[in-house]
C-alpha cells in the first residue's frame, strides 16, 4: 500500500466515526470533553453551530453516531452521545450573548417554505449574513414537525420554543398561520431564493376493506398527533390498535397510553428485529406496558353499524430468498382478529407538493418527488431550494439540518453569483496534545464503566400527565461518568516513519494490537498479517512510509482506544497525539475563499 | 514512565489459546522502564511464548536478581509466582525453588551486570549444575540504573555515550554457558520477536539448564553510534544461524516456513523443534562446533543468533540428585523425617 495521507481532510475524520456518522459532523469528543470539563454552555456553542437545535436533537435524535461510536466496538455499548447533548442544552449558562447579532441587512430576500428544522437551519446560516428571510408555516409556531408529531412528553414545548428563538432572534421573519398554496405566487413576489422545507406532511393511507365505514375511529397517526400537540384531541378509546413499527407507531401508542388508552398494542408486519424505530424508542414503548406484536398484517377493520369493533391480521413469516431479499408469505394459521376501540395508523410519511404548479419550472420524478441535486440541494429552477424530508424523503431531524447548511451555501453563492456546484473544502486544524513527557491536554485514561442509564420519571405518574417529560436527562455526575465512556477518537495517532527505530515499544504497549510493523503489500494480504484480525474493511489501514528495515508500520484504525500509549512509550516522539477538528463549510465561513489544503 | 494503567480492554478479535487466555491475560502490571527499553520487547516475548504455549500461569515461578531487567518479572504473567532476590542471587534462589518443588516452570530472568558482573559465579553454577530452568538475560552492555557504566558484556573498544572507549574484555555468556554445559544455549535479540518468542517457547519446554542471552538496547544509555549493542548495529551485524518453530501437539508456533532446510528436533517432553537452517555449516548439536563458529564469528565483530546448541536428551539437576518424584514441598512429615531407626540404619550403612 502507499503511504497513507493523512494530510486527506476526509483520512481522520473518518477516524472520528461519530462525527463521520452525524450527517451535520458535529465535533462529537470535543464537546463531550467540555461536558467533562463542565463547561456546559461552550458544549452548547459547539452544538449550536454544527447541528442547530442541541437540546431539541439532545432528546429526540434518530443518533446516527451511535451506532458508528467506536466504544461500541470494543465493548456492548456505545456512548450515550445524543443523551449528552442535552446534558450541554440542560446545564448551560445564558448563552444569548454568545448568538450572533442580527446583521444589517444586504438587500437580499429569500423565502422559506415550512417552518421546520430545514428551514431553520437555513436561516439561521443566512440571517447574520443579512439576509431577510422570511419563514412561511401552516401552524401558529415554528417548529414544524418538532413541535406538531413529536410528543410533549419527550420534548416539552419550552425547548423548541427556546432554540426556535435562538433562530428567529437573528432577525428572521416568522409568518405563522400562512401556509403557502401556491409555489407560482411566491415566485412572482420576486424573493431572491426560494426554499422548500415543507416536509414529508400526508401520513400514508391503510386502504383495506372497512375503512371508510369505520373512519370516524381509525386516525392516520401524524394527523392525529398534531391534533393532540395542538390540544384538539384530548382522549381515545380503552383498546387502541397501532399499525406500523416506525418510531411515529411508537409516539403514537405512548400518546395513546396517556390519554385514556388501557389496553394498547402495536402490531407490526415485520419481525420485531427489523422494525424501523429505533430500539430505545421500542424500549420505551415496551416499558410502558404496550406489547409488540409481530408478523401480523392487516387485512380487515371489522365494524358493526358504523362502529369499529377490531382489525383482522393474516399471520405471516419471513423468507428469505437466495438473494437475502426478505418476503413475508402466509404462515398458515388462521387469521385473527383483535378487537379495539381506536386504530391509529402509522405506516409512513408520503411528500405531497399540490401547492406547486407544473408551470414552476421545478421537474418531479416518476415517485413525484421533485429533482433536487443532492449535494447543492438546488431543484430544476435554480432559484428554488429543497431540503429536509420535501428534498429526498422522511428522514430525521438531523438530516434536515444537515441539507439546510449545504442548501443556505447554495443559496449564498448563488445570491453572490458564484457557482454553487463548487463546494470549498472544510477547514481542518491538527495540533500536538502533548503536554509535557508523558502529559496529554486530555484525559487519556480510559474509564472502564458501562453506559450510564439515564433517569425515568416515575411510570404512573409520567401515564398521567400527557405533558410531563418521561426522560429526566443525566445529572451532572452521571453526565461526568458518561463524557469519561467517551475515546477521544479526535485525538488522533499521528507517526513520524524518518523519527522511528523499530523498537517496538508502541507495539508491545498497544492494549486493542492495533500497530504491526511488517512487509508493505496490497491491502488485502496486509490485513492478514496484522497482529490481531482486521474484519472491518471500511476502517482505514493507517501505512507509513518505508522504514529501515524495509519494513512499513501499519496500524488498523478500528478499535483503536486513543489512549496514547504508543506515543508515551515511543522514545524518540516518532508517534503523537494530535487533535483533528474540522470545520464543516457553512454559508459565509469559509465558503468565498478558495479551496485551501488541509492540516 | 507511564501512570496510567493498561487500558483493559483488548481487541474483540483476539485468539485465545488451549485454557481459554488471551496474550493480554499473560500480562502484568504497565511497564515502569524507560521508554523504547528492549527489556519491554522481552516481556511482550515471554507473554507470547506462554500464551502460545497455554501455560497455567500458577505454574509458573519467575524469580529475579536486581537491575532494570530485573524489574520486568513484575510486567509479565501478573498471575504467576514471582519472588525479586538479591543482586546477583537469582540462581541460588531458584536452585533452592526449584529443588523444592520440581513441578514449577522456572523463568530466571536477569540481567548482564546482575549475572556477568556480581552473580557471575552464581549463573555458572546454576548452570553447571544443569538446574531445570529457562535463564534469561536480558543484555544491553551497560548499567542502565546508574546511568550508563560500562557493564562486564560491553565490547571491548565499543564507546560509552558520553564517547568513552571501553578497554576491558568482553564476557560472553553464551561462550561460559556452552562451556559449562549448559543443554540449550540461544542468542536472540529484543527486537526481533519472530525470532525470540520460539526461542523462549522452546527453551520453557526443554528439560535442563537453557540459557537466553538477549541483546536488549537501552534507549537511555547505549543506543548510540559507537555502541555494539544498539538497534542499529545489532540489526547490521545479526547473522542468524537458523530461525526456529516449536511444534506442540496441533499448530506450530510459527507458520513461516521459506524454503531451506528443515530439521526436526524431537526433546524430551514430545515437543518438536522445527529447524530452519540459515548457514549451512552450522548444527546445534556440535557443542565444540558452536564454540569455535562463536568465536570466529566475534572476532569479525558479528553477532551469532539462533538456536545455539541444543540437547534434546539432556538430564536435570534432579536427575543427578535422584530425588523422588513428588515435589518435596508436597512430602509430608512422615516421609521427611522417617523416624530414629531409618538414621540408624543409615548410620550403620555408613561404619
Amino acid at each position: 500500500m502507499k503511504p497513507t495521507d493523512i494530510s486527506a481532510p476526509d483520512y481522520f475524520h473518518k477516524v472520528v466515526d461519530c462525527q463521520w456518522a452525524c450527517p451535520a459532523h458535529t465535533p462529537v469528543p470535543e464537546y463531550i470533553r467540555l461536558i467533562a470539563e463542565g463547561r456546559y454552555s461552550d458544549a452548547y456553542m459547539i452544538n449550536w453551530k454544527s447541528n442547530v437545535f442541541p437540546g431539541i436533537l439532545g432528546r429526540t435524535c434518530d443518533r446516527p453516531c451511535e451506532p458508528a461510536c467506536r466504544r461500541g466496538r470494543v465493548e456492548e455499548t456505545p456512548v450515550a452521545i445524543c443523551r449528552l447533548k442535552r446534558v450541554a442544552a440542560d446545564f448551560k449558562d445564558d448563552i444569548t450573548q454568545r448568538l450572533p447579532r442580527p446583521a444589517a441587512k444586504n438587500g437580499k430576500r429569500i423565502a422559506l417554505v415550512g417552518g421546520g428544522p430545514a428551514s431553520l437551519a437555513v436561516a439561521r446560516d443566512l440571517a447574520p449574513l443579512g439576509y431577510h428571510c422570511t419563514v412561511f408555516d401552516g401552524d401558529p409556531k415554528a417548529g414544524g414537525m418538532m413541535r406538531s408529531q413529536i410528543p410533549k412528553f419527550r420534548l416539552p414545548d419550552s425547548v423548541i420554543d427556546e432554540e426556535t428563538g435562538y433562530i428567529l432572534g437573528l432577525g428572521v421573519e416568522f409568518k405563522g398561520g400562512q401556509r403557502i398554496d401556491s409555489l407560482k405566487q411566491l415566485l412572482a413576489e420576486n424573493y431572491d431564493a426560494i426554499f422548500v422545507g415543507s416536509g414529508a406532511p400526508r401520513g400514508r393511507e391503510l386502504d383495506i376493506p372497512g375503512r371508510k365505514e369505520a373512519a370516524a375511529n381509525i386516525h392516520i397517526g401524524i394527523e392525529w398527533l398534531a391534533n393532540v400537540s395542538f390540544g384538539h384531541v384530548d382522549k381515545i378509546g380503552k383498546r387502541v390498535i397501532v399499525l406500523g413499527g416506525g418510531n411515529t407507531a411508537m409516539d403514537c401508542c405512548r400518546t395513546a397510553r396517556r390519554l385514556g388508552g388501557e389496553n394498547v398494542k402495536v402490531i407490526v408486519r415485520s419481525g420485531f428485529e427489523e422494525m424501523k424505530a429505533s430500539p430505545w424508542e421500542k424500549e420505551d414503548a415496551l416499558h410502558e406496558d404496550i406489547p409488540i406484536l409481530n408478523f401480523m398484517v392487516p387485512v380487515a377493520f371489522k365494524h358493526v353499524a358504523g362502529k369499529l369493533i377490531g382489525v383482522t391480521f393474516q399471520k405471516v413469516k419471513a423468507e428469505y430468498d437466495d438473494k437475502g431479499r426478505r418476503n413475508l408469505v402466509p404462515s398458515g394459521e388462521p387469521d385473527e382478529t383483535v378487537p379495539c376501540d381506536d386504530v391509529l395508523v402509522a405506516v409512513g410519511q408520503e411528500n405531497a407538493f399540490p401547492w406547486i404548479e407544473a408551470d414552476c419550472g421545478i421537474e418531479f420524478d416518476k415517485w413525484h418527488m421533485p429533482k433536487v441535486d443532492p449535494k447543492t440541494f438546488v431543484s430544476t429552477n435554480p432559484k428554488v431550494f429543497f431540503g429536509g424530508d420535501a428534498a429526498f424523503g422522511p428522514k430525521n431531524i438531523i438530516w434536515a439540518v444537515a441539507h439546510g447548511h449545504d442548501a443556505a451555501l447554495s443559496i449564498h453563492k448563488m445570491v453572490s453569483g458564484e457557482d454553487i456546484t463548487e463546494r470549498p473544502l472544510p477547514e481542518v486544524h491538527v495540533s500536538s496534545q502533548k503536554m509535557g513527557i508523558h502529559e496529554w491536554s486530555y484525559d487519556n485514561d480510559i474509564s472502564a464503566d458501562k453506559r450510564f442509564k439515564v433517569p425515568h420519571r416515575d411510570k404512573v405518574i409520567a401515564l398521567k400527565d400527557i405533558r410531563a417529560e418521561v426522560e429526566l436527562g443525566y445529572d451532572v455526575k452521571l453526565a461526568l461518568g458518561e463524557a469519561q465512556r467517551c475515546l477521544n477518537c479526535d485525538v488522533q495517532t499521528v507517526f513520524a516513519a524518518p523519527l522511528c527505530i523499530e523498537c517496538d515499544a508502541c507495539v508491545d504497549i498497544c492494549p486493542m494490537d492495533c500497530i504491526s510493523f511488517t512487509e508493505n503489500g496490497e491491502e488485502d494480504d496486509l490485513r492478514q498479517r496484522l497482529k490481531a484480525p482486521s474484519p472491518h474493511h471500511d476502517q482505514a489501514l493507517y501505512v507509513s512510509g518505508d522504514l529501515k528495515t524495509g519494513r512499513v508500520m501499519v496500524k488498523d484504525e478500528d478499535v483503536c482506544l486513543h489512549c496514547g500509549l504508543c506515543a508515551e512509550r515511543c522514545p524518540t516522539g516518532a508517534w503523537d497525539m494530535q487533535k483533528y477538528l474540522i470545520d464543516m463549510v457553512h454559508a459565509g465561513s469559509t465558503c468565498q475563499s478558495k479551496a485551501r489544503s488541509a492540516a | 514512565m507511564t501512570y496510567i494503567a493498561k487500558p483493559k480492554f483488548h481487541h474483540p478479535g483476539l485468539k485465545k489459546n488451549e485454557l481459554g487466555y488471551t496474550h493480554r491475560d499473560y500480562e502484568g502490571k504497565i511497564s515502569t522502564l524507560c521508554a523504547g527499553c528492549g527489556h519491554d520487547s522481552i516481556t511482550a516475548s515471554i507473554i507470547e511464548a506462554c500464551y502460545e504455549l497455554s501455560i497455567e500461569p500458577h505454574r509458573v515461578a519467575k524469580i529475579s536478581g536486581i537491575g532494570c531487567s530485573s524489574k520486568t518479572p513484575d510486567y509479565f504473567l501478573g498471575n504467576s509466582h514471582g519472588f525479586n532476590s538479591v543482586h546477583g542471587r537469582m540462581p541460588s534462589v531458584l536452585t533452592g525453588a526449584n529443588l523444592a518443588n520440581r513441578d514449577l516452570i522456572y523463568l530466571g530472568v536477569s540481567g548482564d551486570g546482575d549475572s556477568a558482573s556480581i552473580g557471575f559465579g552464581q549463573f555458572a553454577h546454576s548452570i553447571r549444575r544443569g538446574v531445570n530452568m529457562t535463564y534469561i538475560v536480558e543484555n544491553n552492555g551497560v548499567y542502565g540504573l546508574t546511568k550508563g557504566q560500562f557493564s562486564a558484556t560491553a565490547d571491548r573498544g565499543s564507546k560509552s555515550k558520553k564517547g568513552v572507549t571501553n578497554t576491558d574484555n568482553a564476557i560472553d555468556l553464551v561462550a561460559i554457558a556452552l562451556q559449562l554445559g549448559a543443554t540449550f544455549v540461544a542468542r536472540s535479540f529484543s527486537g526481533d520477536k519472530t525470532q525470540l518468542v520460539p526461542l523462549i517457547a522452546a527453551a520453557i519446554r526443554h528439560k535442563g539448564a537453557s540459557f537466553i542471552d538477549v541483546i536488549s538496547p537501552c534507549i537511555a544509555f547505549n543506543n548510540h553510534a559507537g555502541s555494539t549493542k544498539s538497534f542499529d548495529y545489532v540489526r547490521e551485524h545479526n547473522d542468524a544461524v537458523n530461525r526456529l518453530d516449536v511444534l506442540v501437539g496441533r499448530e506450530p508456533i510459527s507458520v513461516d516456513y521459506a524454503p531451506g532446510t528443515v530439521q526436526v528436533v524431537e526433546q524430551h517432553d514430545g515437543s518438536r523443534l522445527a529447524l530452519r537452517k540459515l548457514d549451512a555449516d552450522y548444527d546445534p548439536h556440535d557443542r565444540l562446533g558452536a564454540q569455535t563458529f562463536l568465536a570466529r564469528h566475534a572476532a569479525k565483530g558479528q553477532i551469532v543468533t539462533g538456536l545455539l546448541y541444543v540437547d534434546p536428551d539432556a538430564e536435570d539437576l534432579h536427575t543427578h540428585l535422584d530425588t523422588v518424584e513428588t515435589p518435596l514441598n508436597t512430602l509430608d512429615e512422615k516421609a521427611l523425617c522417617p523416624g530414629s531407626a531409618v538414621l540408624d540404619k543409615i548410620n550403620a550403612s555408613l561404619r
